[in-house]
C-alpha cells in the first residue's frame, strides 16, 4: 500500500541520523518501484511527486523517469502537470527520454486548451535539447502569434531557449519578434524584448532589423516612467522596472555602434537617468540600466558625465550592492574615460579595504586600471599597505600585479628599488620567481644604486628575520649582497637622503650565515646564498677566514647538493686567489628589456635540451653541470632567481651562467673582466679564440697535470679541447645552442659519470646497457634523469643498431611499462636501419613510486629482414638505482 | 540569463533547485554544495552577490531561508534581486504568509508558480496579481479534474 507524499515528508523529517534517512528512502523506493512495475496508474501521480521530493534530497531517482514520460502522455491535465514538472526537474538530458517525450510535445502545443499549451511551451524552454529544438521549431514560432497572451509570452521565451541551442534557426523567429515588440501585455512584451536581445546576441544583422523599432521602445520605454502609479506591475513606485531594465538593455544593444539610433533614445536615456528615484534597490537596478546604455552607445558628451556622477553617487551608497555594481561599472568606464573615474579614486581606494570579499576583488581591478604615471607612488603606497593585510587568495595576483605597476610606470630606478623592496618584505613568498628575477636584473643594471639596493635589502631580510615567509627577500637580498658586497659597505656609494645605516663586512657575512644555517630556508635560497657567500670570501679580504669557517660548516650539511657546493668552493679558496678571483668574479649586467630575453634563452635551453637528449653527455639533465645550470635557468626546479644559483655550481657554472646571460650581448665579454690570459675556461666559453692546446697548458697549474684531468672536462663533462673548436667557429650566435651541440657531436665525449660526481645531483646519467640483443639486432639504453629535482622521471634513449648484414625494414619498437609508471614515445629517427646503421627513439618514463619500486619496462620489437617478419620481446633489466 | 535557481535552509538543505542549463546530476550535487557552502559563510551585512566561478551567485535571505539564482556576470545584479523578491511576494500571496514547512510539505506548488514566473533562465511575467491568477486556475482545474466536473483535458476553461 502507498503512503501519500505528506507522510513520507514527515517521516523523513523525523529521521533523527542519517543512516535512518538512508534506511527510510531505500524502503520507500522500493516501494515506488514495485508501484512502477505493476503499473498502478492511479498512484504514478504520487509517485512522480514522491521521486522529486528524493531527487531533491540527493538519492538517485534516474530509474524513475519514464513515468514522467508515462504521465505526460496520458490526457487529463492534472496528470501532465506533474508529468511536465516531474520531466523537468528529473531529467538527466538523457537522449532516449527527450525523443520519446517530443511527439507528445509537439500533440501538447497544439492543444486547444492552453495551459497543456503552456506547459509543453514551458517543459521546452526549460529542458529542450538541439534535435528537440529543430522539431519543435515551426510550432513554437507559431505560437508567437497566438491569441492567448498566455500561450504568447511562453513561447516567446521556448524561443529564446531554442535559437540559443540552435543559431540556425534563429530566422524563423525573427517576424513573430517583430510583431510582439509592440504587444500591449507586459508579460508578452518582456518576453519579446528578451527574444529580441537574444537574437541580436546571435548575429549582428538582426541588430540592424530590430534597430528600426527603436522608436517604439524608446515610446514605450517613456511612457512607463510617465505612468501615473498602477498597482499591477508597481515596484516600490517604479512601473514595472523589469520591463524598464529588459527595455534599455536592448536599446544598448541597438544604439551600439550607431550613431542614429543612440541618438534616438538619448532623450529617454537621459529622462530615465535623471528622473529616476535612486532610494529604492529597484530604482537603483533601473539607474544602473540606464548607465549601462549610456556607456555602451554613441551617447553625447553631457550624458555621459550624468552617468558617471550616478556611478558616483552609487559608490558613496551605503548599501553594498549599490557599490558593487558601481565599481564593475566604473571598470568598464575607465578605458574610456579614465579621467572621470580618477575623480572618485580614493573612495575606491577606501573599498579596497572592505570587509566585503566581493567588493574588495571588484576594487581591486578597478585600482590596477587606475594607475597612472602621475598617481603610482599613492597608489603603489596603498596596494602595499593593502598586501599586509589582504586576503590569502588574493596575494600572489596582488603582488604579481603590483610588481608589474611598478615596472611599468616607475618614476625612477630609486624608488622602484625602495619599492620592490618593500614588496618583497611585505609580499614573501608571494612574490613570483620571476619579479624577483626581474628586479635583479634591474639592480644589475643600475651600478649607481647596487649599493644602495644592497643595503635597503639588507636592512629588510635583516628585520624579517623572524618571518616565515621571508625566504623570497632572503634569495634575492643573498643574491645582491653576494655580488655586489663591496659596494654595499663601501660608505662612497651613500645616496642622498638615504637611511643611514653602516655596514660592516662582518655583518654581511653574519647574514648569509645565518640564511644558511636557518632550517627552514629552501635548500635553494641557501644555494644562492653559500655562492654568494663564496663571492664575499674573494672580496672582503677581512673575512676570507670567516667565509672559510661558515663554508666547512656548510660542508658538513646533510644535503649533499648544499655539502657538495661548499666543498667545492674550499676546493677553489685552496687553490689560491688566481683562480678564485676570477672565478667568483662579478656578473657582468644582464640584458634588460628582462623578461623577453631571459624566457627567451630560458625556452631555448630547454629546447636544446630535448633536441640533443641522445647524446651521452648532452643537455636536459644528462651531465651534472650542464644539465643542473640548464635546469636552474629554466627555472625548472629552483624557486630562486635562476642566474643567481647558476652563478652556485662553481667555475664551470658560473662560466655558462655568463654565457647565458651574455645570450645577444657581445661575444667575449665575459673574458674582459678577467683577461685572456688569465682564465682560460672564461676564453673558452665566452668563444675568444684560443687553442685548444693552450687551454690545457693553462689549466695545468691546478690541475696538475695532463688534458685528462682538465677541471673544464670535469665540469662540462666533456673534453674541454673538444668543446672549444666547437664554441669557436660561431661566437655570436646562440652560444648555448653551440655549446650544447659541441657536446652531442662529440663522439669522443668521455661518460659523464665524472660530470654527475662533479655536481652531486642524483645520478644524472648512467652508461649504455644493452636492452635487447638478438640476431644481430642490438638495442642499447641511455637513462638519464631529465630534472633533478625529480627522481621519478626519466628520459630513456633507445639506440637500435642492426649488426647483421641485412637492413631491417618497418622498425617497429614498442615498449610497456607497469601501471604505476607512464610512458610516452617520441617518434623514432626512422622505421628501416640499414646494415651497421642506427635508429634511435626517445622514452619518457615517470615512475610514481620512485624509491619503492624498480623501472621496469617490457620490450616488444618488430622488423622485416629480408622479406621475413621478424617479432621479438625482451625485459628489460634496468642498472640498479635508477 | 538565469543558469540555475536555488533554495536552501540555513542547514544547507535544498528546498528547491531548478537547472536553466544542462549540468548532470553530479555537477548539480557538486555546485549546491558549492553554493551553499560559500552563501552560507558569509555575514549578513555583506552585498548580495558573490562570484563563483564564472558566474555570479545572488542571493537574498528570508528568516531561514536563502533564496539564490545564478546569473551570468554580464546580468544586473540589482534586478535579478528584485526578481527573488518578485518570487517571494507571490509565494507569500499564494501560501500566505510563506514559511519553510510549506515549502517543505509543498515544493511541487512552489515549482509550479516558479514556472510561471521564469522560463528558459528568462523572466516570464511581472504582474504578481496575474501569476496569482494563473496558478489559482491551474489548482482549480487539476481539483475540477478530481472530481470529474470537467472533461478530462479541462475543456471548461477556455480562458484565463
Amino acid at each position: 500500500m502507498s503512503t501519500r507524499l505528506r507522510e513520507l515528508i514527515r517521516s523523513v523529517r523525523a529521521c533523527k541520523t542519517a543512516a535512518e534517512e538512508r534506511a527510510l528512502v531505500a524502503k520507500e523506493s522500493a516501494a515506488i518501484r514495485a508501484s512502477l512495475k505493476d503499473a498502478e496508474a492511479h498512484y504514478s501521480h504520487r509517485n512522480v511527486a514522491k521521486l522529486m521530493y528524493l531527487h531533491m534530497l540527493g538519492y538517485p531517482t534516474h530509474w524513475g523517469q519514464m513515468e514522467c514520460v508515462t504521465l505526460i502522455a496520458r490526457a487529463s491535465f492534472p496528470e501532465k502537470r506533474i508529468g511536465y514538472l516531474g520531466l523537468m526537474v528529473l531529467l538527466d538530458e538523457r537522449q532516449e527520454v527527450t525523443m520519446m517525450v517530443t511527439n507528445t510535445i509537439k500533440n501538447d502545443l497544439k492543444h486547444r486548451n492552453h495551459f497543456i499549451a503552456g506547459l509543453a511551451l514551458c517543459a521546452l524552454g526549460n529542458i529542450c535539447t538541439a534535435e528537440m529544438a529543430r522539431d519543435v521549431a515551426p510550432e513554437v514560432a507559431s505560437l508567437l502569434h497566438s491569441k492567448n497572451s498566455y500561450v504568447r509570452k511562453k513561447a516567446a521565451l521556448c524561443s529564446v531557449r531554442i535559437v540559443k541551442k540552435v543559431p540556425d534557426l534563429a530566422d524563423e523567429f525573427v517576424p513573430g519578434t517583430s510583431e510582439l515588440l509592440s504587444d500591449r501585455h507586459h508579460g508578452v512584451l518582456l518576453c519579446a524584448v528578451t527574444l529580441a536581445l537574444e537574437l541580436c546576441v546571435l548575429d549582428q544583422a538582426h541588430v540592424t532589423h530590430f534597430r528600426k523599432h527603436v522608436p517604439v521602445l524608446v515610446k514605450i520605454l517613456m511612457s512607463l516612467i510617465r505612468a501615473g502609479y498602477s498597482a499591477e506591475h508597481d515596484v516600490g513606485g517604479h512601473a514595472d522596472p523589469f520591463l524598464q531594465v529588459k527595455l534599455l538593455r536592448l536599446l544598448a544593444k541597438l544604439g551600439a555602434g550607431d550613431a542614429d539610433a543612440s541618438d534616438a533614445m538619448s532623450d529617454v536615456l537621459a529622462n530615465v537617468a535623471s528622473n529616476t528615484d535612486g532610494s529604492k534597490n529597484a530604482g537603483n537596478a533601473i539607474l544602473y540600466e540606464a548607465v549601462n546604455a549610456i556607456i555602451g552607445t554613441e551617447s553625447v558628451g553631457g550624458l555621459r558625465v550624468l552617468a558617471v556622477n550616478i556611478l558616483g553617487r552609487f559608490l558613496g551608497n551605503k548599501d553594498n550592492n549599490i557599490r558593487y555594481v558601481a565599481l564593475n561599472t566604473l571598470a568598464k568606464v575607465v578605458a574610456v574615460d579614465t579621467q572621470a573615474v580618477q575623480r572618485h579614486r580614493h573612495t575606491i581606494v577606501e573599498c579596497v579595504k572592505d570587509s566585503d570579499v566581493t567588493i574588495r576583488r571588484s576594487a581591486l581591478q578597478l585600482v590596477y586600471a587606475l594607475v597612472n604615471d602621475s598617481n603610482i607612488k599613492t597608489l603603489a603606497k596603498e596596494l602595499l599597505d593593502y598586501l599586509g593585510v589582504a586576503d590569502v587568495e588574493f596575494k600572489s595576483d596582488l603582488t604579481r600585479r603590483i610588481a608589474q605597476l611598478i615596472t611599468k610606470y616607475a618614476p625612477d630606478r630609486r624608488w622602484h628599488v625602495d619599492t620592490m623592496v618593500e614588496l618583497l618584505s611585505k609580499g614573501g613568498s608571494y612574490v613570483a620567481e620571476e619579479e624577483a628575477r626581474d628586479f635583479i636584473v634591474l639592480i644589475t643594471n643600475s651600478p649607481e644604486l647596487q649599493g644602495y639596493a644592497g643595503r635597503a635589502l639588507f636592512r629588510a631580510a635583516f628585520e624579517s628575520e623572524q618571518h616565515s615567509n621571508r625566504f623570497q627577500l632572503s634569495a634575492v637580498a643573498a643574491w645582491v649582497l653576494g655580488e655586489y658586497g663591496d659596494a654595499v659597505v663601501a660608505q662612497s656609494t651613500r645616496l642622498q637622503g638615504e637611511v643611514h645605516t653602516v655596514i660592516a663586512e662582518a655583518d654581511v657575512v653574519k647574514l648569509l650565515e645565518s640564511i644558511l644555517g636557518d632550517y627552514h630556508a629552501p635548500t635553494a635560497v641557501k644555494q644562492v646564498a653559500i655562492t654568494a657567500l663564496a663571492k664575499l670570501g674573494t672580496r672582503f679580504k677581512t673575512q676570507t677566514s670567516a667565509v672559510r669557517g661558515a663554508m666547512g660548516k656548510v660542508g658538513t650539511s646533510a644535503n649533499v647538493e648544499l655539502q657538495q657546493r661548499a666543498s667545492e668552493f674550499c676546493g677553489i679558496f685552496d687553490r689560491g686567489p688566481a683562480l678564485a678571483v676570477p672565478l667568483l668574479e662579478r656578473l657582468p649586467p644582464f640584458v634588460m628589456k628582462s623578461k623577453e630575453a631571459l624566457h627567451g634563452v630560458a625556452g631555448r635551453g630547454k629546447h636544446e635540451g630535448t633536441a640533443v637528449h641522445s647524446a651521452p653527455g648532452g643537455g636536459g639533465g644528462t651531465a651534472g653541470g650542464v644539465g643542473d645550470l640548464l635546469g636552474d635557468f629554466a627555472g625548472l626546479d629552483d624557486s630562486v632567481p635562476s642566474s643567481a644559483a647558476a652563478g652556485g655550481t662553481g667555475g664551470g657554472a658560473d662560466l655558462l651562467g655568463d654565457l647565458m646571460a651574455g645570450y645577444d650581448a657581445t661575444p667575449g665579454y665575459a673574458a674582459t673582466p678577467t683577461g685572456a690570459s688569465v682564465d682560460p675556461l672564461a676564453d673558452l666559453m665566452g668563444g675568444v679564440s684560443m687553442q685548444p692546446t693552450t687551454t690545457a697548458t693553462a689549466a695545468d697549474p691546478f690541475a696538475g697535470g695532463a688534458a685528462a684531468a682538465d677541471p673544464l672536462g670535469d665540469l662540462m663533462g666533456t673534453g674541454a679541447p673538444l668543446l672549444a673548436p666547437q664554441t669557436r667557429p660561431q661566437p655570436a650566435a646562440d652560444p648555448l645552442a653551440d655549446l650544447m651541440g659541441g657536446i652531442a657531436a662529440t663522439p669522443a665525449a668521455p661518460p659523464p659519470m665524472n660530470a654527475a660526481a662533479f655536481d652531486g645531483a642524483p645520478p644524472a646519467a648512467t652508461p649504455s646497457f644493452i636492452a635487447f640483443a638478438k640476431d644481430g639486432v642490438e638495442v642499447s639504453f641511455v637513462c638519464a634523469k631529465p630534472d633533478p629535482m625529480d627522481p621519478s622521471k626519466t628520459t630513456v634513449t633507445a639506440t637500435t643498431v642492426n649488426r647483421g648484414g641485412v637492413p631491417l625494414l618497418g622498425y617497429v619498437l614498442q615498449a610497456a611499462v607497469p601501471k604505476t609508471m607512464s610512458l610516452s614515445m617520441r617518434a623514432a629517427s626512422g622505421d628501416s636501419i640499414p646494415a651497421n646503421g642506427t635508429v634511435t627513439q626517445r622514452l619518457d618514463v615517470t615512475n610514481s613510486q620512485h624509491g619503492t619500486k624498480a623501472l621496469a619496462m617490457r620490450l616488444r620489437l618488430a622488423w622485416n629482414a629480408g622479406g621475413a617478419a621478424v617479432v621479438e620481446q625482451a625485459t628489460v633489466d634496468f642498472p640498479p638505482g635508477l | 540569463m538565469i543558469h540555475f535557481a536555488l533554495l536552501f535552509s540555513r542547514q544547507g538543505k535544498v528546498r528547491l533547485s531548478k537547472y536553466y542549463k544542462p549540468y548532470s546530476q553530479k555537477e548539480r550535487a557538486k555546485m549546491v554544495k558549492e553554493v551553499t557552502t560559500q552563501i552560507l559563510a558569509r555575514p549578513s551585512k555583506l552585498c548580495n552577490v558573490v562570484e563563483h566561478r564564472n558566474l555570479k551567485l545572488v542571493y537574498r535571505r528570508y528568516a531561514s531561508l536563502y533564496f539564490c539564482l545564478a546569473v551570468d556576470d554580464t546580468e544586473n545584479e540589482l534586478i535579478v534581486l528584485e526578481i527573488i523578491q518578485h518570487y517571494v511576494e507571490i509565494l507569500d500571496k499564494y501560501f500566505g504568509n510563506v514559511c519553510e514547512l510549506d515549502l517543505i510539505f509543498n515544493f511541487h506548488k512552489a515549482y509550479y508558480i516558479l514556472d510561471e514566473v521564469l522560463v528558459a533562465g528568462e523572466l516570464q511575467e511581472t504582474s504578481k496579481k496575474l501569476i496569482a491568477r494563473l496558478v489559482a486556475d491551474q489548482d482549480q482545474l487539476v481539483e475540477a479534474a478530481k472530481i470529474g466536473a470537467v472533461e478530462a483535458d479541462g475543456t471548461p476553461l477556455q480562458n484565463p
